[in-house]
């Protein structure tokens, strides 16, 4: 394999990983939407917003970390799916600068639309923002609508390269993802996980009783309705098909022939959904043991990335075109030139060196447990 | 069927991006500026162990928290809009402009992000020194990621670095060292951050003023006073000298730009700098012969001096841009506008004529035909964004908004200079306490920084059009291809939103400020 060639795949692997990471600090979106069913007293809605709450940078982070990592490294994709999905994605960017605001702004004084207004905020993105990221993540395999054309760009006065296209008639922009249905069982799935995440953390991460019970009661039904979603999803992927990028043609099977021809990411994709069903159901069986989280949540970042490798690695299109199968976009003819991918490899060296102070930062300030006392007392909470 | 770009898409598009900015900048320089401040302060706490300045910098904190939650929000937009609504311009120079938005997720946001809860939360969870070095790690992210931002806007400005691939039908990165260092991306970063530096400084001096004003918290709004003051007076000054470089490296790089600073129609030798002046509303194009001033008073010579470091040097006007054939720096003609859109449309063709041939499948392909039609776009890629542009007149930028903002920016600039003079003194003879007047003028002074530091942006942007990348990718030809309802809705959502949520933090902060700097958090 030749360097570029090498490049173009370690930068999926970025992407996905960060991908993957996204899915797993959606968790904070998850605690948002069980605010009012685990929180029933003003207390206990308190400690659950400070508890999950005070993660939302790094969610917010690394969609933006996301966003220009896909930019840099593969900038048709940027240029086709954000000009062209326009809805989809301005719609998860509202979900988030509500969010943005909402943590901070909701107890304060003088925030203009009252406590319970930004509260709603925070269920609207904890709700919408898990199943349109999950809907939109879904077209890396079922494809979107849309044709790149770069001879265009001689075309003086129409010189845009990508296009969308009609969905039945109608221009949708993107807004047709949430109406494909496995899209949106991947996106149901992403939003029941993003709750299950939730409520592991809750029960790590706050010292209360009562959340404690609550949280485990609710585990039950979250995880049902994740694995119903989930195996939808994932039986459909296994048997559905995909572009393939030697033949230029779609291939049937095309998911399940990549997890048989790639041993180690059907391995990563097993030991990921392993590590998401101990978490839970260890949970669910001890009532004292709450490190949940840490399996279930290195779970999800590894059965997330595996998906994603399955998207882009392997000769396969990640974001086939239904319009127009040969405007598929695949790593060969949508990422960055040579130069760029290995100047920007140099500098993800440091990926590790950022990702070892997080997990300081992270352990430094989650070794007290959220609790009745901090709430009342602490100089700064939400 | 859409089949050419509608001009009303090209201005929305832009309405909705220059809307984002405009909010993102309200937030981002207090945000640089305050971060600094505050911890100075925690550094003082560090150092002498006093409650005091503990109060004093968390004070700040909490202004600083309101105002970093909506700041955030708008970036996000301003982001992803560079893919929703400027789909083209996202291929086009994705492969130079992406990375330093990559690495500025990579290096900068996460550091911010990590830090910021350490700040906020971690007072009796971490050690005193930790939580010190969290601020500064806070503050050394917001700005870190200043710089990546302002590197790929200088490149906007000045495309360095690239070469253009017809193959690939993009331009791509040959030296990063040459996008990451260029003249116009150092200074850039500079003059930004250090005027954001001024809007911290006058925000806390403006905020102390009015303690005093209202006779509370006096030893607290002094000792702030003074540390701002001082960092303010710094900033100023420093600000003040990038802008010189900034101003001579658009003289150098974008002379369009600087003739719609001035107003100046028809340039020439030891022209000289418009001090203060009202452009005549009948001057409505180039070449009709209206003088563009009702009135102007002009420092003579000091145009030429600052563009050239020459007192006689020559400084082409928009006119004289448009028509040519003058003499450049280095000695060769300036050729005209029309010129450079027939070379722009060469340039253009023959890369339509390699694409007709390199989509055919290999072995089909005529070389020879490729090979030629390559040569033609390298020898005139200079002009290629020239090739899309239909009018002469349409390659001069708003000059009005572009003049106004520029004398707004400099004559604020200068007043703030003069008030951190004025501040310091006072602060540290200890006469502020009492002199009202200037405690009045402080407070008035907020909304004025704000002012300027918009200025500053409009200057810079508006001064640029109808250029998305320098002289190589006009709006027109960068912008998504959406339908012009799609973005007005969201123009409008966007729009109600962030005013809303702007009203919101000025409540907020306002509460939050009459509370005062010993009340208990929410």
């Amino acid at each position: 394999m030749d360097t570029y060639i090498i490049l173009q795949h370690y930068w999926w692997f970025l992407v996905s990983l960060l991908g993957a990471l996204l899915v797993f600090l959606l968790f904070v979106q998850g605690g948002q939407s069980l605010l009012f069913t685990i929180g029933k007293t003003e207390l206990q809605q308190k400690m659950l917003l400070n508890s999950t709450g005070r993660k939302w940078e790094f969610t917010f982070t690394t969609l933006v970390t996301f966003g220009g990592a896909f930019f840099a490294s593969f900038p048709l994709f940027y240029s086709t799916s954000f000009g062209g999905a326009y809805w989809v994605w301005l719609l998860i960017l509202f979900c988030f600068v509500l969010q943005a605001v909402s943590y901070e702004y909701q107890a304060k004084k003088g925030n203009l639309l009252g406590k319970k207004t930004y509260q709603i905020f925070l269920i609207i993105n904890g709700v919408l923002a898990p199943v349109l990221i999950g809907a939109a993540v879904g077209t890396f395999f079922n494809g979107a609508n849309f044709i790149v054309n770069k001879a265009n760009l001689a075309d003086l006065g129409m010189p845009v390269i990508s296009s969308w296209v009609e969905y039945h008639g109608v221009q949708l922009h993107g807004l047709e993802a949430a109406l494909n249905p496995w899209n949106l069982a991947l996106g149901l799935a992403v939003f029941f996980l993003a709750r299950i995440l939730a409520l592991l953390y809750f029960i790590n991460n706050i010292a209360d009783e009562d959340i404690h019970s609550k949280s485990r009661r609710q585990l039950w039904i979250e995880t049902a309705l994740f694995l119903v979603f989930f195996l939808t999803f994932l039986v459909h992927l296994l048997l559905q098909k995909g572009f393939d990028t030697k033949a230029m043609d779609w291939v049937a099977y095309k998911y399940f022939t990549n997890l048989i021809e790639m041993p180690y990411v059907l391995a990563i994709l097993l030991a990921g959904v392993v590590g998401v069903l101990f978490g839970i159901v260890k949970t669910l069986l001890s009532a004292e043991w709450n490190k949940g989280i840490w399996f279930a949540g290195t779970g999800t970042v590894l059965t997330v990335l595996a998906l994603l490798l399955l998207a882009g690695w392997n000769h396969t299109a990640y974001y086939p075109s239904l319009a127009d199968a040969q405007s598929s976009l695949t790593l060969e003819n949508s990422c960055s030139s040579f130069f760029t991918l290995k100047t920007m490899s140099i500098v993800s060296i440091l990926v590790p060196f950022v990702l070892a102070y997080i997990v300081y930062a992270w352990r430094a300030l989650d070794l007290r447990k959220i609790n009745e006392k901090e709430m009342t007392e602490n100089e700064h909470t939400y | 069927m859409i089949t050419s770009i509608e001009t009303s898409l090209i201005d929305w598009s832009r309405a909705q991006f220059a809307l984002t900015a405009i909010y993102h900048w309200l937030f981002v320089p207090l945000t640089l500026g305050l971060g600094v401040i505050q911890a100075i302060m925690e550094t003082i706490y560090y150092k002498t162990g006093k409650e005091f300045w503990k109060t004093t910098a968390q004070f700040w904190m909490k202004i600083f928290g309101i105002n970093f939650a909506i700041g955030v929000a708008t970036g996000l937009i301003l982001e992803f809009e560079f893919g929703t609504n400027w789909s083209n311009y996202s291929w086009f120079v994705g492969d130079i402009f992406g990375a330093p938005l990559a690495i500025e997720g990579i290096l900068a946001f996460f550091m911010e992000a990590t830090f910021i809860a350490v700040m906020f939360f971690g007072w009796n969870k971490v050690s005193k020194g930790f939580h010190l070095a969290s601020t500064w790690l806070t503050v050394g992210g917001a700005t870190i990621s200043a710089i990546w931002i302002l590197v790929a806007n200088a490149w906007m400005q000045y495309p360095a670095g690239m070469e253009f691939n017809p193959a690939t039908g993009r331009s791509e990165m040959v030296d990063f060292f040459a996008v990451a260092l260029s003249p116009v991306a150092i200074n850039k970063f500079f003059h930004t951050v250090l005027s954001a530096w001024i809007v911290g400084a006058v925000v806390v001096i403006g905020i102390s003023s009015w303690y005093l004003l209202k006779k509370r918290h006096a030893e607290f709004a002094v000792a702030s006073i003074k540390i701002a003051a001082v960092f303010g007076l710094v900033a100023s000054l420093l600000t003040a000298w990038t802008g010189d470089g900034s101003a001579y490296e658009v003289a150098q790089k974008q002379p369009m730009k600087l003739a719609a600073m001035e107003g100046l129609y028809d340039g020439g030798s030891g022209v000289g700098l418009v001090g203060i002046g009202v452009l005549s509303p009948s001057k409505v194009s180039y070449d009709d012969g209206a003088n563009p001033f009702l009135f102007k008073i002009e420092l003579p010579k000091l145009l030429s001096f600052f563009a050239q470091r020459d007192l006689n040097a020559y400084v082409p006007g928009m006119a004289n841009i448009i028509k040519g054939g003058y003499t450049l720096p280095d000695g060769s003609i300036a050729i005209s506008a029309k010129e450079k859109i027939e070379k722009g449309k060469l340039a253009i063709q023959a890369f339509g004529a390699y694409r007709k041939e390199f989509d055919k499948p290999e072995g089909q392909r005529d070389l020879a035909l490729m090979e030629a039609a390559e040569a033609t776009m390298k020898a005139n890629f200079k002009y290629f964004g020239y090739g899309y542009i239909k009018n002469p007149a349409d390659l001069i930028p708003p000059v009005a908004p572009t003049f106004y903002s520029f004398r707004v920016m400099v004559i604020l600039g200068g007043f703030f200079i003069l008030l951190f003079v004025v501040a310091v003194w006072y602060s540290f003879k200890d006469k502020f306490e009492k002199a009202g007047w200037l405690q009045w003028i402080c407070l008035w002074s907020i909304p004025l920084v704000y002012l300027c530091s918009q200025a500053g942006w409009a200057v810079a942007e508006m001064g640029r059009q109808p250029w998305a990348i320098q002289d190589t990718l006009p709006v027109g030809a960068a912008v998504s291809k959406l339908s012009t309802s799609s973005v007005q809705i969201t123009f409008f959502i966007f729009l109600i939103l962030f005013t809303v949520l702007l009203i919101a933090e000025l409540g907020i902060m306002i509460k939050t400020i009459k509370q005062g700097p010993a009340a208990k958090a929410e």
